[in-house]
Formats: C-alpha cells, sequence, structure tokens
C-alpha cells in the first residue's frame, strides 16, 4: 500500500525540528505546514521575503501584498520578519535555512535533483529552487516514487536537465524513505505492505538496505 | 525637484530599446501604474528585468500582448501565455536566471560590484558557458551584474526626498532595483513631505530614487485568493 500525498506531506513533518527555520516549496510541500505538531516552534520561511508564514487568512484578513512563494494570500506569525528578495537569498544561500523541502521529478543515486523542466511543456523557469538546493543545510525531496506511466523517478542518472547537483540528503515517496550517503542510496523506511522486491522493481537505482529499517509511520 | 506630477512626465524621455527593471513577486509590489504609462508610451523593442513576467491580461502581460517587450529576464515567468507562444515563435528572447542569483546581480549592479561567485545553478544549463571556481572544495559559478537604463518601483510611503518604505510581501525586488537603476522611478501610494517618514523605518534611501510620482487607484489583483476554512 502506498501512501497518499497527504501522508507523504505527514511523514515529511517529522523531518522538521523544534527551532527550525523551513522552506516550504509550492504544491505537495506546501502541505507539510498543516502536520507540524502545535508544540514544535517552527519558523516558515517565505523566499519572498517573509520569515514566519501563519495559516490562510480568513476572509476578511486578506492581504493581497501578503503572499507566499505559490502567490497564495497568507497571515504572518507573531514575531515575523519582512525583507527584501536579496536578503531573503543571502538566507538561503548563506545557510540559514535549516531544511528545504520540495517536490522533484527525479532524484539521482548520487543526489542531483531535476525539478524546473517538464517534458513536453513549455520551461517555466527555475524560481527559487536552484538557490535553495544549494543553499540551505538539508534538502528533502517528497514526490512519488514513480511518475505517471510507471517509470521509476529515483535513477541512476537524471534525464531531465538538473535543477542541482549532488544536493539531495533524503528522499520521501509514497513507498519509502531514502538517504542519499556517500555509499549510494540508503532504504530507510518503507510503506506498509510494500515489499523490498516492489520497491527495488520501482526504484532506478541500487539501494542499501539500513539494518535499522523500519515501516513508515504516518 | 524628485517629485513628477504625472506618470507620462516621470517616464517621457524613455526611448525604444531601453533596459527597465520592475520590481514585484507574482502581482504583489508591481509598479501597475508606470507599467500602464509604458503600455500608454508605445516604446518597443524594451529588455524588461523582472522576476516573473505578469499574466495575460494584467501588469507585464500587458506589454507582451502589445509587443513592446523584445527581452525578458527573469527567474519564472510560468503565468502568461502570451508569453509562451511569443518565445515559441522566436518573436521573444528569455533569459532565465535563477531567483537568488537574479536579486543578487541586482543588488550587485546597484553596489558597484560587477560580478560574484554563487552555489546556485552549479551543474545546470543555466551555468553552461560560465565560469566555474571552486573555493574550499565546493564550486561555485561566475555571474555578472544587472544595471537599469530605467528602474521601476512601487513603494507604499515615499517622500519628497525620495526616501520610501514597502507594506508586507510587496518589498520584495523593489529595493534592490532602486539602487540598480540609472534612473530610477518610484511610483508611491502616499507621498508625504519631508520629515514625514521616520529615518530608523526607511527601506530605500532617497538617494537611490530620481523621480517620485504618487498614484491613486492600484488594483493589487490577487492571483490566488486562498482562505482558511
Amino acid at each position: 500500500m502506498s501512501l497518499t500525498r497527504e501522508q507523504i506531506a505527514q511523514r515529511a513533518a517529522q523531518e522538521i525540528e523544534s527551532g527550525f527555520y523551513v522552506n516550504l516549496g509550492i504544491g505537495i510541500p506546501t502541505l507539510v505546514a498543516n502536520y507540524i505538531p502545535a508544540d514544535k516552534h517552527v519558523v516558515l520561511q517565505s523566499e519572498n521575503g517573509l520569515l514566519g508564514i501563519g495559516p490562510y487568512p480568513r476572509e476578511a484578513e486578506i492581504d493581497p501584498e501578503l503572499i507566499n512563494a505559490g502567490k497564495e494570500t497568507i497571515t504572518m506569525i507573531p514575531g515575523s520578519s519582512l525583507f527584501s528578495s536579496a536578503e531573503s537569498f543571502a538566507m538561503i544561500r548563506g545557510g540559514h535555512i535549516n531544511l528545504s523541502i520540495l517536490g522533484g521529478m527525479e532524484v539521482s543515486a548520487r543526489g542531483d535533483l531535476a525539478n524546473w523542466v517538464v517534458p513536453g511543456k513549455m520551461v517555466k523557469g527555475p524560481g527559487g529552487a536552484m538557490d535553495l538546493v544549494n543553499g540551505a543545510k538539508r534538502v528533502v525531496v517528497i514526490m512519488d516514487h514513480c511518475s505517471k506511466d510507471g517509470a521509476p523517478k529515483i535513477v541512476k542518472n537524471c534525464t531531465l536537465p538538473l535543477t542541482g547537483k549532488q544536493v539531495v540528503h533524503r528522499i520521501i515517496t509514497d513507498l519509502a524513505v531514502i538517504d542519499v550517503t556517500a555509499r549510494g542510496l540508503e532504504l530507510k523506511e518503507i510503506a506498509p505492505g510494500s515489499t523490498l522486491a516492489d520497491l527495488r522493481q520501482a526504484t532506478g537505482a541500487e539501494l542499501i538496505v539500513d539494518p535499522g529499517l523500519k515501516r513508515i509511520e504516518v | 525637484m524628485k517629485v513628477r506630477n504625472s506618470i507620462d512626465e516621470a517616464i517621457n524621455d524613455i526611448r525604444d530599446g531601453a533596459t527597465i527593471m520592475a520590481g514585484g513577486f507574482g502581482l504583489v509590489g508591481i509598479p501597475e501604474k508606470l507599467i500602464e504609462g509604458l503600455l500608454r508610451k508605445g516604446v518597443k523593442n524594451l529588455t524588461i528585468i523582472s522576476n516573473n513576467c505578469g499574466i495575460d491580461d494584467y501588469a507585464l502581460g500587458t506589454l507582451l500582448r502589445s509587443r513592446q517587450i523584445r527581452k525578458m529576464v527573469a527567474s519564472y515567468v510560468g503565468e502568461n501565455k502570451e508569453f509562451e507562444r511569443q518565445f515559441l515563435a522566436g518573436e521573444l528572447e528569455l533569459e532565465f536566471v535563477p531567483q537568488g542569483t537574479l536579486a543578487e546581480r541586482i543588488r550587485a549592479g546597484g553596489a558597484g560590484i560587477p560580478a560574484f561567485y554563487t552555489p546556485a545553478g552549479v551543474g545546470t544549463e543555466l551555468a553552461r558557458d560560465k565560469e566555474i571556481r571552486s573555493f574550499a572544495g565546493k564550486d561555485y559559478v561566475l555571474e555578472t551584474a544587472l544595471r537599469a537604463d530605467f528602474s521601476f518601483v512601487k513603494a507604499w510611503k515615499g517622500d519628497r526626498a525620495g526616501n520610501l518604505v514597502y507594506n508586507k510581501t510587496s518589498c520584495n525586488f523593489n529595493p534592490m532595483m532602486a539602487a540598480a537603476g540609472k534612473v530610477t522611478v518610484a511610483e508611491v501610494e502616499e507621498l508625504l513631505e519631508i520629515g514625514a517618514l521616520d529615518a530608523n523605518f526607511i527601506h530605500t534611501p532617497g538617494v537611490y530614487v530620481q523621480r517620485v510620482v504618487q498614484c491613486s487607484g492600484h488594483e493589487k489583483r490577487i492571483e490566488r485568493r486562498t482562505v482558511s476554512s
């Protein structure tokens, strides 16, 4: 049985420690915010110039000049700060953001990430992804294990144009949690109901199985 | 000396072929009245440096429709069908820049730094043909500064000396662009007398701003209206 999108987001939320400054990418990564426990003190960064993203506003609270990187209307938590794009990327590039969680189309065995060029579609641009993957202290990619047509998205070498080279630390998919290590891809957790054989079948690169392998808990 | 009475007066010396920076992220913090002014003026073959290119019927998207843009320098141009059509037809030149690199290239331009090394883009097609240099065992790509003939910025409050204050996430690219423009034009919602702004809280010092125009009726269109249930 594979994880739903919400469950992937839920598992990804477990990566966040109290005291972290975190950047969440557009799409499923944004959902991760819904699963951060209230007792953890976490500050979410929005690369358009805000530390301290709050929940979506109530209708009466909407401010057209307060948005996240996905251009959605948001609110600020108490203690937030606002700044320019240069400042925003200085804190990203300078290693001040503890964790970046973003989506992926392909991740290679060496941690290369491809996520900015969709095959067959007009290229929209990298946005802030190339800066984030090279700047954040830790980069976690969340994605489906295979593409819609069943092809593995974890591969020996990426075929799509890269977003960053050797930048990914951990991959969380609907089937597994995998770390990129100096020895190769290490399987840390496997989805309930999945077997190692299924997983190897669905993965386009060698997997080293962690002796402490466990089931994903969400 | 810096105050202009109208947008048209503030941009009357812009010619065809100019390079123009326009602030904003998505539709927030864009100089919407100055963009409307460019549309009225009809100057062509413009190079526009801006994080995005508006949407089809609003903001920089309107200058695409009117065929006034020859080249776009941006990090993301996703929300625009006309952009796609012109680009695929070879009518529009496009330079993609990673967002942080774009912000820093503009900052460098205004700060007198000709180029800098950044890790963003190393090993990707955006670093192709650019110098790569290793520092402490890590590779970086050399990126050059950006400047513009004109920078268009949008501020919440400004004074007659050109000091500016931005509201919330409308700050984004505006401060760096203000410094990187040979002529910087600020459209402000509220124009104040000198001394009315608290000097402790000025975002853009007036030295960077050559012209200020007060505008009313900003649309501030919302791209994705999301509310909590």
